[in-house]
């Protein structure tokens, strides 16, 4: 029997309240705040539990404010959990031991770690002492970084004359010189056309595939998920709304699909094949239940002069779209604010 | 060339040399920097010079000479106690790049310690002629000898950790309040009468003299100034370095406690 892979990460009910103080606009209300204060309790993450095994890549998804950074935060040690646990190579990071922080990396897409006036490679020394990465391993990886990253020549100006894009994979370079195994990610690709996306994004399968590390990452664009993703978590006011593969995503949440035909023909009514979604100069897009697909070309491709027929599953955003739609909103707040 | 140097020797090497590199881009902000700041101590020994001519030639005993002596070597210890200000903790704290400092191995304070540290160097060799110019000026009497020179070269060092230590901890105020600069401007004003940079400590009323020798100011301005432009005797040269060992272990001692308290709350409070 294979041996079971092992889990890097693990999360138990895990929960964050943040006491958030609150009042009026106006004049008033500011005086008033001086005297009594109104607080209240907003559990940023509500329970949510999860394992992540080793050398997997996640996808961290939900909308702004659903929790996403807060997890990160937690599972990078810069926040304490409010309760539950949280067990990372057998680290709980809230105690932010040396051999833990060592062994992991946390990119934030709009933090700034490199120094501003000098060439990246002299960040990326202060980063060899810092994590204490042996002078051999450290040419090594940085050379492969670099090579993969296709960053030879951006290191070597100071950082302040980088671009946006530039200065991203940078930091992202300066961020896994010490090769951590567990990388988390929050909107690393952040304002970065596409190209520069996409660099980024074949970057990390790689470092993935190359040192087996575990990856957790937040993104708002889908293609990051659906280039680097097989199982994505979808978190939504705290909690935790679907947990699994991405293709049973949309076969869970989107029954059907688009079944797009090309008639050399007027366009008929093809209202008794499915759901007509569009008509144009015999171009006409179908919205079909899933298990009906195959019947339904068999019949246009049978009955008209198809001249094109593609099948397509529905884009991704609108199957998170419908997980949000069907899974009800708990409500993420307590229900008065508390004065103390 | 090959460095095997490892743990915080190696970081601070790295980070010191980033600091020269850094600073030495700003050549000419940070000579501008050191003429704004040669204005402050110029006004006083002009004051004092004044002052002492017109008293025939001292003020309790301090000389015209003496005072250019105390002001120019003054030049370069303010440089020393240019530190890793309140402010800074301000922005690092709002701006969310202390979170960046927390997810590294590395106490971040051994960060600042060093680049700080590195900054001197450069600062130094810009000093150099500045002081040369203020000497042909001022025409100080200076009379030191090898062990005073010695003493010093460690004294400057001492003040230059106890006010990162002390304003270190200050900052970090700002775990609970994002506006600490009110407190600085308290510490600074304390600072300012109490640590001789205004006017040397012997003319303090003697009720303010040993106030002052019981707070940490002294030893940051002060002390090392007098070490070369006072006549302290080898026993008070001495006694001075015990003393800044002392404060820089209270410093260091403050910034430990405030700092694990300090991050529990930064850590349950986020930003």
């Amino acid at each position: 029997m294979p041996e079971p892979t092992p889990v890097d990460i693990r999360v138990s009910e895990l929960r964050k309240t943040f006491r958030v103080p609150e009042r009026e606009a106006g004049l008033r209300a500011s005086v008033r705040s001086l005297v009594r204060r109104t607080y209240r309790d907003v559990d940023a993450v509500a329970g949510v539990s999860f394992d992540i095994p080793a050398g997997q890549i996640v996808g961290f998804l939900g909308p702004n404010g659903a929790g996403k950074t807060t997890t990160l935060k937690m599972l990078s040690g810069l926040l304490f959990p409010t309760s539950g646990e949280i067990s990372v190579l057998g680290h709980v990071p809230s105690r932010r031991e040396r051999d833990y922080l060592r062994r992991m990396t946390l990119v934030m897409g709009n933090r700034n770690q490199l120094q501003w006036d000098i060439p990246a490679l002299d960040s990326f020394e202060m980063n060899r002492a810092i994590y204490r990465i042996p002078e051999a391993d450290f040419r090594r990886t940085r050379d492969e970084i670099v090579e993969l990253l296709e960053i030879g020549d951006l290191v070597r100006k100071p950082v302040r004359t980088l671009s946006l894009g530039e200065r991203m994979k940078a930091e992202i370079a300066a961020s896994l010189l010490h090769r951590p195994q567990i990388l988390y990610l929050d909107e690393p690709t952040i304002g970065l056309d596409v190209t520069m996306q996409k660099r980024i994004r074949s970057f990390l399968a790689e470092y993935n595939r190359r040192y087996g590390a575990t990856v957790l990452l937040t993104s708002h664009y889908m293609a990051d998920v659906q280039a680097l993703c097989k199982r994505v978590i979808i978190i939504d006011s705290g909690s935790i709304l679907y947990d699994g593969g991405l293709r049973e995503l949309s076969t869970r949440y989107s029954p059907h699909q688009t079944v797009n035909v090309v008639l050399g023909e007027t366009a008929p009514d093809l209202s008794g094949y499915g759901e007509v979604l569009s008509s144009v100069d015999g171009r006409i897009s179908l919205k079909v239940a899933k298990a009906d697909t195959s019947s339904v070309a068999a019949r246009l491709l049978a009955a008209f002069q198809v001249s094109d027929l593609t099948i397509e599953d529905p884009p991704i955003e609108d199957v998170i779209e419908q997980v949000f739609a069907a899974v009800p909103r708990s409500a993420a707040t307590s229900a008065e604010p508390v004065p103390r | 060339m090959t460095k095997s140097l490892n743990g915080l020797p190696g970081l601070y090497s790295v980070v010191m040399r980033t600091a020269v590199q850094t600073q030495f881009q700003y050549r000419t902000a940070n000579y501008a920097y050191l003429l704004g700041m040669i204005a402050e101590p110029v006004i006083y020994l002009v004051v004092w010079q004044t002052v002492a001519g017109s008293q025939g030639g001292a003020v309790e005993g301090i000389t015209a000479g003496q005072f250019a002596a105390y002001y120019i070597v003054w030049t370069l210890v303010r440089n020393m106690n240019i530190v890793f200000t309140p402010y800074g903790w301000e922005d690092r704290i709002r701006n969310g790049l202390l979170s960046g400092m927390l997810v590294r191995p590395v106490h971040p304070i051994h960060y600042d310690l060093a680049f700080f540290a590195g900054w001197k160097f450069v600062v130094i060799v810009l000093w150099l002629p500045i002081a040369a110019v203020l000497v042909l000026i001022f025409r100080p009497t200076f009379d030191v000898n090898a062990l005073e020179a010695g003493v010093f070269l460690i004294a400057i060092w001492g003040a230059y950790l106890i006010r990162s230590l002390f304003l270190w901890a200050l900052g970090m105020v700002t775990f609970w309040t994002t506006r600490v600069s009110a407190l600085y401007e308290l510490y600074f004003t304390a600072e300012l009468l109490l640590s001789g940079r205004l006017l040397p400590l012997a003319l303090l009323p003697g009720w303010a003299a040993t106030v002052a020798d019981v707070l940490p100011f002294k030893y940051t301005f002060g002390y090392p100034i007098e070490v070369l432009a006072g006549d302290l005797s080898t026993a008070e040269l001495f006694l001075g370095l015990g003393l800044q060992a002392v404060w820089i272990g209270v410093g260091a001692l403050l910034v430990a406690l405030v700092w694990r308290v300090g991050v529990r709350r930064y850590s349950a409070v986020g930003n």
